[in-house]
Parts: C-alpha cells; structure tokens; sequence
C-alpha cells in the first residue's frame, strides 16, 4: 500500500465571517480517480485551489506529495497538471504556444515543450488548430486545450475542476474518453462535477459535499445505491407568469437538499401551467447510462421568490 | 515508499516566490507582442520624436540657447532631447506596466495561470517589469540614435545614457506595476494619467527648475522624472556631477519599492 498523494485532515477555509471549506478529511491514493460532488458554492472550487497550492488553508493539515503546500508551493505545482474552473488560457498567444509557452513556466526546456506540445495536439484532437487565435476555438475546443495544457509538465495528479460543465453532450463523451485514457496510463485524477453520471463515468470514489463539509463517502454505485431510489420526481408549482424561471435557483437549492448524494442525473419536471389545476407527476426515461436515478422533490412556494 | 522522495524537499522558503524563470515571462511577452499589438510598440517610439522636432526645431528657433549651472550655452533642442529621451522611458515602461498589466490581471487571468505552474508571484513581476523594460530600452536606443543623426549628443558620455535610461525604465515599470496591482476598476487606472502627464510637462523637461519659487522646485525633486531627466541630460550634455549618484540611487530604491510591493501584491492576490 503506497502513501496517499493527497492527505487532508480538518481541511478549513474561511473568507472573513465566511466559512467556505468546514473542515474536510480524505486521502487521495496514487493512481486513483477521486471526484467532489456537489451543488454550486459547496466549497469544491475552493478546496481545489488549497490542493493545488494556489490558496492557504485557515486551518487543519494538507499534504500534497507528502509537501505541505504552505511551504512547498513551487515544488507540487511542477507535480500537478490543472484545469480551472474557467478557462485561463493564454488568448495573446496562438494554440501550439499556449502548450509551449505553459511548460516553459515550469522550466521545461523549450525542445522537451514543443515535442510534447505535437503529442499533446494529437491527444486533444486539436491537430489541425495549431496556428489557430484561442479565440477562435469553441468552447469544447477550449476545454481540450486546457486539459491538454495541463499534462504539458507530465503531471503526477491531475486536477479537474468541472471539466465538462457547458459543453454537449458529444463533447463531454470526447472529453470523457481523453480522461479515461489518463486514468488508464496510471495518472492520479481529483475532479469536481455537478453530475453524477460523470461521476460514475470517471470516479473509483467520491466525496460529496454541501456547505463545506462531507456529506458522503463511497464508490459512485455504492452511493447510488444507498441514497437514492430508482426515479427523480421534480415538481414546480407554477404561477401564471413563467414562475419555473424565476425560482429556479431556489428550487435547485432544495433539490440537492432533499437528494444527500446531489446526483440528480436526470430530472422530468411536472409543471402547473396555472395555479389552481393540480400537478401532474411524470416518470424520466430510462437514463442513458443506466444508473438507477434518484428522488428528488422540490416545491416552490406560490408566487414566492 | 513515500510519496515525496523524488519532489524536490528543498524547495520552501526564498523559492516559494521564486523559480529563476522570469525570463520565460519576458520572451511570452515578446511572443504575445508580435501576434497582436506591435503597431501600439512601433507608434510609442514616434511619440518623442515628434515633440523633439515640434519643441526642439520649432519652438527652439524662437528660444535660442539655454545656460547650464555650469555656464555652458547649448540649442534648446539639446537641452529638451535628453529629458524626452527621458520621458520616452517612462512612457514605454509605464504603458506595459500599468495599462498591459491591469488586463491581464483582471480579464485576461494570465497570472491565475503562471502561478498554478512552479513560477513563483516574483518571477511573474520581474519577468513582466524586464519586458516593460525592454520596450523602454528599445525607444531609449532609437531615440538616441535620432540625437546623435541630429547632433545632440554633446559629450562621449552619451553612451551612458542607454543604460541610465533602462535604470529609469526599470524604476518606472516597477512601480508601474505595483499600483496597478491594488487597481481595481478602469477609473482608477486614469489617476496615473493625471500623475504623468504633469510630470511630463513640469519635471525641468522644457526649462530649468530654476523658474519655480523654492517649495515648487522641492516638490518636483521628489517626483521620479525630475531624476531621470536630470541623470540623462547630465550624460548627454557630459555635465556630470555628485548629484548623478543621487540620481541612480534614486531609481535604485524605486526598484526596490517597487518589486516589494509587486510581489506581495500577487502573492495576495493570487496565492491567498
Ligand atoms: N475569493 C473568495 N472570496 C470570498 N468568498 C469566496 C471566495 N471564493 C469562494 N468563496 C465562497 O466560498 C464558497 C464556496 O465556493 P466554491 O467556489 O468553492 O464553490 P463550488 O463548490 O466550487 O461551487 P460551484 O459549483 O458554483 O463552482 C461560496 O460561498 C463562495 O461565495
Ligand atoms: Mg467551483
């Protein structure tokens, strides 16, 4: 049994009165693909950047590689390869230079970066894009590139921050399998999503998170099994004007209250096309993936915003 | 086996911030420079040459001679070409500093991506200020070299010029870039142009300080330009005196301040 890469006890971290991250443990093994599953403002991105040796942590112990990143920083950055939440390329510099220019940072020398820049073009399938402005990828184009840049420095863990959030379905299947080919060579994959179905797709075993701290723990299909029934039942109660729209954000809230696990792969929604008729209940579809879908029941109040 | 056995354990402390590897930043900003905005380059080196054409010539022809401390007569247009040479330095330095800085800090995300690699928040300043550099050292040589086409170069000493003028392109940048790292909105970024552009034009670039009454005079002294001018034209003209060293260590703290605050900036910034 080999050390963890990743060992985290107590992980804390607070902006101000703000407690983002309340104290988390996990340990991450080589080789292994871990993910952080939860709803928006969980404490995902920002437990990532404590990892990744961007952000301190308020408190608790962190080691990264066996470094603690507080004093480490530099040496498990040259470790890791990452995918932000949000593209950071380079948009002043064409596509093969951004992979060039991104490994030169790590003091890889110039020769080394340009071969692996090719091999990595190939990988991404963005071969024929070399000469291309960023600015004229799509968005999956994008998302490519920036994993592609990420295994520049051959990194021995790769962190993925909702590495498929806006993109189609095809483009996520691409990026799906271009991980899944990582994940077989033997890199070390940590990745956040909002969905459960790319969490059974890539995951050995994941944590869920809400509120900053760990609500579960488990292989994706012990999860499913444990939390979930086998449909998601969603239900609004609509106002005359459009009120779906209006709640929506609300009724998400809810919703991953109600479902431990957030692993709301597929969600049919009833609606009240005015307020008096009664709701009607819809059974999904089969989901593609064939996982077992989960409950989930949200109810909006009248008119309330 | 333990995880950590082939990272590099030496690596806290002074690396932490950084990695040696500002060059890189300086040859991304060149790379960078010639895919996009090489014509804003090339426009900044025509900007002091107009004015030395327009004042030196033009206005010059009205002027006649200027009196040095020293008693030596020179043509106006030697006296303005040094301080010129000047202020072309610290409009290069300060327009990559400041203006290219605030972009990539706030929308072009640069820095969140140089420093999630094994580049430290000094590297990034270092490696930005030294190309800001450059470009000042660019304008600064031709420029210089319009001088001496036009014989305004009036001592040996003007080769010195080159490197003073990449010491005030340097102080400039630095301090460039630590303002701009506590900006936040593109309103507070016109607060450098109102600093500037009477440095420009009061910093004993057209006129001795001498015009001034005394508590005026004592307020520019205090002001970089007024130091940078001096030290140029001191070279060009060969009148040299004590007063130069003041000059150089002048900008030499200005660096200091400068990257000092650079760094902790970023590193609050973007590694809080
Ligand atoms: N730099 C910051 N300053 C202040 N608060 C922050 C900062 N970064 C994150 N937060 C707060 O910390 C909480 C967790 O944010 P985080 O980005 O980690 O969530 P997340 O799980 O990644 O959500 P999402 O799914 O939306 O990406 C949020 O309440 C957010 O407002
Ligand atoms: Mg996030």
């Amino acid at each position: 049994m080999s050390a963890p890469v990743i060992a985290a006890e107590g992980l804390t971290k607070t902006y101000g009165s703000l407690t983002a991250v309340a104290g988390i443990d996990f340990e991450v093994p080589p080789g292994e693909s871990f993910g952080l599953l939860g709803p928006n403002g969980a404490g995902k991105s920002t437990t990532m950047r404590m990892v990744g040796a961007v952000s301190s942590r308020s408190a608790g112990t962190l080691r990264v590689l066996g470094l603690d990143p507080d004093t480490h920083g530099p040496a498990i950055r040259s470790q890791l390869g990452v995918v932000p939440q949000e593209d950071n390329l380079d948009t002043e510099l064409r596509v093969r230079d951004n992979l060039i220019v991104y490994g030169r940072y790590f003091g890889i020398p110039r020769r080394t970066c340009a071969t692996r820049a090719d091999e990595l073009l190939e990988f991404a399938q963005l071969a024929d894009k070399a000469r291309s402005k960023v600015d004229d990828l799509s968005g999956g184009m994008k998302r490519r590139l920036t994993i592609a840049r990420a295994l520049i420095n051959e990194p021995r863990i790769l962190m993925l921050d909702e590495p498929t959030t806006g993109l189609d379905p095809q483009a996520r299947h691409v990026l799906w399998d271009r991980l899944f080919r990582l994940k077989e060579r033997g890199t070390t994959l940590v990745l956040t999503t909002h969905y459960m179905d790319e969490a059974e797709q890539l995951c050995d075993r994941l944590v869920v998170v809400d509120h900053g701290k760990i609500m579960a723990e488990g292989s994706p299909s012990a999860l499913i099994r444990q939390y979930s029934s086998r449909e998601v039942v969603e239900l609004r109660f609509g106002s005359e004007r459009n009120a779906p729209r209006r709640r929506g954000s609300r009724e998400r809230r809810s919703a991953s209250r109600c479902c431990p696990t957030g692993c709301c792969s597929t969600r049919t929604t009833a609606r009240r096309s005015s307020s008096t008729s009664p709701p009607r209940v819809c059974t999904p579809p089969r989901a593609w993936c064939g996982a077992p879908r989960s409950r989930t029941c949200s109810f909006g109040s009248r008119g309330g915003a | 086996m333990s995880a950590s056995t082939d990272v590099d354990a030496r690596s806290g402390g002074a690396r932490a911030l950084y990695s040696g590897n500002a060059r890189v930043v300086v040859a991304r900003g060149l790379l960078a420079t010639k895919s996009t905005n090489w014509v804003v380059v090339v426009s900044g080196f025509f900007e002091p040459v107009f004015y030395l054409l327009a004042m030196g010539w033009g206005l010059g022809s009205f002027i006649g001679d200027v009196t040095l401390p020293s008693g030596t007569e020179i043509s106006y247009a030697a006296y303005i070409a040094p301080g010129l040479l000047a202020v072309s330095a610290m409009n290069g330095a300060v327009y990559d500093s400041t203006w290219n800085v605030f972009f990539k800090m706030h929308f072009g995300k640069l820095y969140d991506a140089m420093l999630s690699t094994s580049m430290g928040p000094l590297d990034v300043a270092l490696g930005e200020i030294l190309y800001a550099l450059l470009r000042g050292g660019v304008y600064a040589f031709g420029f210089l070299t319009v001088m001496q086409v036009l014989g305004l170069n009036l001592a040996w000493t003007a080769f010195l010029a080159v490197p003073a003028v990449l010491l005030v392109a340097f102080g400039f940048a630095s301090i460039g870039m630590a303002i701009t790292s506590y900006m936040k909105t593109f309103q507070h970024m016109d607060w450098i142009n109102i600093v500037l552009l009477p440095m420009f034009l009061f910093s004993a670039t057209f006129y001795p300080l001498t015009v001034y009454p005394t508590p005026i005079q004592w307020l520019i002294q205090a002001l970089p330009l007024w130091h940078g001018t001096e030290l140029v034209r001191g070279l060009t003209t060969g009148e040299l005196s004590s007063a130069s060293g003041l000059h150089v260590a002048y900008f030499v703290a200005m660096i200091a301040i400068g990257l000092t605050f650079t760094t902790k900036r970023l590193r609050a910034l973007f590694l809080d």
